[in-house]
């Protein structure tokens, strides 16, 4: 597979799963915002935005938020420059994706002006998720377990990982109790699957060890993590050169270990550094992915005078 | 259905040019009728709402222009234009001949130059030539092939005689709004469509596939082959797309290539790979910053010395547009009879070379009413059409002729034929040319049943292009049906084995039992209470 497509992919899959994560994130913290009647709304938006890394200036209303993180199309960190991206990426990759996962992602695009205005957020990010998962559903449907399969795969699972991680940094904000675990757990798809995995009522440290390390649930940051890990050993199949990618592996085998084999009191005792771990795993390994696989072993410059 | 009637067709006046669906009393000719009748059934309204259903369509595909910065639709018109049976048994061989000249001269020009030497063509022609590249003189295509896709755009008189209006051997492009205009048609006009026995043009994938696979280095098996394209901003890259898909070969940027010892490879995530056959559609000039332009980011350094080497086919062949210059085509009947030893199919438009003093002379004084174009211009883009350019304007362009004869051809107004097209104001003719897609796999030369049909929108205009504002029609080639007919399936290839059984259901067998008695305790529970 070319590198610039392979690249392409990933990015398709890094894109289509945070506008996913995006809209829940939103839908809580807009969850939290109503129900917590001693909340101090901007420093909790602007603790928010924080743990999204976008800048801002106080005070922080819940318009700023919803232009920051889902309408505005000309900020990165918004859902419909996410959802814009990734057709964007799928017209690169056109050759190489199906005709459906391409006209769910550019049918995507066509709406979104129909979103312009914060009238119905909640209804919005439905919305997003549906066409999150109408592209997923079309995705694995339609694309063969090749590379093509494995690069978005790949993107979409260290997304994965990096979001849920955010999420549960959202526990923390400043200004509010943030959500309790039942509301993360909902908002993760994840409360019916822990009701029947648990069979308890919602405590904190089970909840959180769900979300956590779970092995089965696919949303779990250990099952993502492992996901993404495994994902790379199928990519580099039998070929030689693999230090470079298992160097990516390494970091997210120690996130993900680190998780798993450590007490999860004390992991919740510092849940904001843990989570802040997780996502520079998700980093280190998505540069050592582009050193390895996007980028051209050497670049040949080429200078005319040199004849 | 009562004539009195109002029906799409109502109101629809025949232009004075050659329209193909109607004569001038007002009879439909014979390819139209079905048409006719089909749209003669539905209402005003019903067509506008089939005509926005198709571009929405485009749409969700993504088979769209850059217009300004905007992605639109591409225009495609309702009404299809047919294309009789009869007549395309002029076009087809009429291309395929021009194509075989082309080819011939080709060979010829980058080789000894016998018409040069037999006193065809003066050399001076060729050595003035834009796209005349001593770079690519010593350049042996492996099957000899050097135009393995062209575009022969033709045009249809006041008479109805289909004539050559303008050779495309570099890269045409067009072929992928073929292929997705007849998509989007079928799904409109089934019934139409399977009656009227259009034939098929979805081959062509294929057949262009198995050209370029024939044309590779002579000592690859299994060629990889790939579509080069200038990249995702290019206004045709839909169209790159769609054939690298439709083909199953990889789709890439000059960025993605690099050379090493004459050989051409390809980045992978698994290292490099040997290209062997590259099917480009990026210009002469952007092709390799070693033997063109030095600044050009779109294609690889060291292509055509590898192509030289023999390594690697380009398709189509550098330098091509040599035989597409619109000089040139002033000498193509006679290069036809030269080469073949035929008389030419498909006649020329008229034209004046300008670079000759009493043709000059003759043309300075009727500027006014005829058609100048640049000789390399593509796209519609210089040309002049003397009735509709103000007295100012033509001092310019006469002023420009003088200064450069070799660079402009004159041409009398061609009436281009009128097919009904869609208009705000309802059904209205509009002015259409025609480019037939060939293929040339060195043993034949394949002309795809139909073609592009560019339509011009404005009402009299004459450009077509799309650049210019200009749309398509799908063209629908009938005489189909009896190739089928000839082709029925002997007896005994007929499907013999049944499926195993009904599809099985994964319903609980006691389900259905169990239902009847829970809706019983239902009623039961529901009369105690």
């Amino acid at each position: 597979m070319l590198s610039r497509i392979a690249e392409s992919l990933f990015w398709i899959g890094r894109y289509v799963e945070r506008a996913d994560n995006t809209a829940r994130l939103l839908d809580v913290h807009l969850n939290v915002l109503l129900e917590d009647p001693w909340v101090d709304e901007p420093s909790a938006n602007a603790s928010l935005l924080t743990v999204m890394n976008c800048k801002y200036e106080m005070p922080v209303s819940r318009r700023d938020v919803l232009a920051t993180l889902a309408l505005d199309r000309n900020q990165s960190s918004s859902i419909a420059w996410t959802l814009g991206a990734a057709r964007e990426n799928a017209r690169r990759a056109r050759e190489v994706i199906s005709t459906e996962v391409w006209e769910s992602l550019n049918t995507t695009r066509n709406q979104l002006p129909r979103w312009a205005s914060a009238a119905r957020p909640h209804e919005y990010f439905v919305w997003v998720r549906e066409r999150a998962a109408v592209v997923w559903g079309l995705h694995s449907a339609t694309t063969s377990r090749d590379d093509a399969w494995h690069f978005m795969e790949l993107g979409r699972s260290l997304e994965r990982a990096d979001m849920i991680a955010r999420l549960l940094m959202t526990r923390h904000l400043e200004g509010t109790t943030g959500p309790n675990w039942t509301t993360l757990l909902r908002s993760c798809s994840a409360h019916e699957a822990y009701l029947r995995t648990v069979r308890s009522l919602v405590t904190e440290e089970r909840a959180a060890e769900f979300l956590l390390i779970d092995k089965l649930f696919p949303r779990s940051i250990a099952y993502s993590l492992q996901k993404a890990e495994d994902t790379l050993g199928l990519i580099e199949g039998a070929s030689r050169s693999r230090a470079l990618s298992d160097r990516a592996r390494l970091a997210l085998g120690r996130a993900r270990t680190n998780l798993e084999y450590r007490d999860v009191r004390d992991v919740l005792a510092e849940l904001p550094a843990q989570m802040r771990d997780v996502q520079s795993a998700c980093a280190t390994a998505s540069d050592l992915i582009r050193d390895r696989y996007f980028l051209p072993a050497s670049t040949v410059l080429w200078s005319q005078e040199a004849l | 259905m009562t004539a009195s009637q109002h029906t799409p067709w109502t109101g629809y006046q025949p232009s004075q040019a050659w329209d193909e669906a109607m004569d001038l009393h007002g009879s439909v000719r014979e390819p139209y009728s079905r048409v006719y009748a089909e749209i003669d059934r539905m209402s005003g309204d019903d067509l506008f709402s089939r005509a926005e259903a198709l571009a929405s369509t485009y749409l969700a595909q993504g088979v769209t222009f850059d217009h300004a910065g905007e992605e639109r639709p591409f225009p495609l018109d309702i009404v299809p234009r047919v294309v009789g049976a009869d007549e395309w048994d002029i076009i087809s061989p009429g291309v395929a001949q021009r194509v075989k000249t082309l080819e011939a001269f080709l060979t010829d020009v980058y080789g000894s130059q016998h018409c040069v030497n037999d006193g065809l063509v003066p050399r001076r022609l060729i050595a003035t030539s834009q796209y005349f590249y001593r770079a690519a003189a010593g350049i042996d295509p492996a099957n000899g092939v050097r135009i393995h896709v062209s575009g022969i755009d033709l045009v249809r008189d006041q008479h109805g005689i289909w004539r050559v209006l303008e050779d495309n051997v570099r890269v045409p492009s067009g072929v992928s709004y073929v292929l997705s205009n007849r998509r989007a048609m079928s799904q409109m006009f089934p019934d139409m469509f399977g009656a009227m026995g259009v034939r098929p043009v979805l081959e062509y994938s294929q057949r262009l596939r198995s050209a370029l696979a024939k044309s590779a280095p002579e000592d690859v098996d299994d060629p990889t082959i790939v579509v080069l394209t200038p990249g995702v901003f290019n206004s045709a890259y839909y169209e790159h797309s769609l054939l690298a898909r439709t083909m199953g070969v990889e789709l890439v940027e000059g960025r993605d290539l690099e050379t090493h010892n004459g050989r051409v490879y390809m980045r992978t995530t698994a290292g490099r790979q040997r290209v062997d056959v590259i099917y480009r559609r990026v210009d002469d000039d952007f092709l390799d910053p070693v033997a063109f332009r030095p600044d050009s980011a779109l294609g690889a350094p060291g292509l055509i010395h590898a192509a030289r080497q023999g390594n690697v086919t380009i398709a189509n062949a550098v330098g091509n547009g040599v035989a597409d210059d619109k000089l040139i085509y002033t000498y193509m009947p006679d290069l036809t009879r030269y080469y073949l030893g035929e008389e030419p199919i498909l006649p020329n438009v008229d034209t004046w070379r300008l670079e000759e003093k009493e043709a000059r002379e003759e043309v300075m004084d009727r500027l006014d009413e005829l058609v100048v174009k640049p000789v390399d211009g593509a796209g519609g883009k210089g040309v002049t059409i003397g009735p509709k350019t103000s007295a100012e304007e033509l001092a310019k362009v006469r002023a420009q002729i003088l200064r450069d004869p070799r660079g402009w051809i004159a041409q009398p107004v061609v009436q281009l034929s009128t097919v009904p097209t869609l208009t705000e104001d309802g059904l209205e003719p509009r002015h259409v040319d025609l480019r037939p897609f060939a293929i040339n796999d060195g043993d034949d030369v394949w002309v795809l049943p139909g073609g592009l049909t560019r339509v011009a929108l404005a009402r009299g205009q004459l450009i077509v292009n799309s650049s210019q504002g200009g749309g398509s029609k799908d063209t629908w080639v009938l005489g189909g049906v009896r190739q089928r007919g000839a082709s029925t399936p002997p007896p005994e290839s007929r499907i013999e084995l049944a499926g195993l059984g009904a599809v099985p259901q994964g319903a609980h067998p006691d389900d259905a039992t169990h239902d009847q008695q829970q809706q019983q305790q239902q009623q039961q529970g529901g009369g105690s209470c």
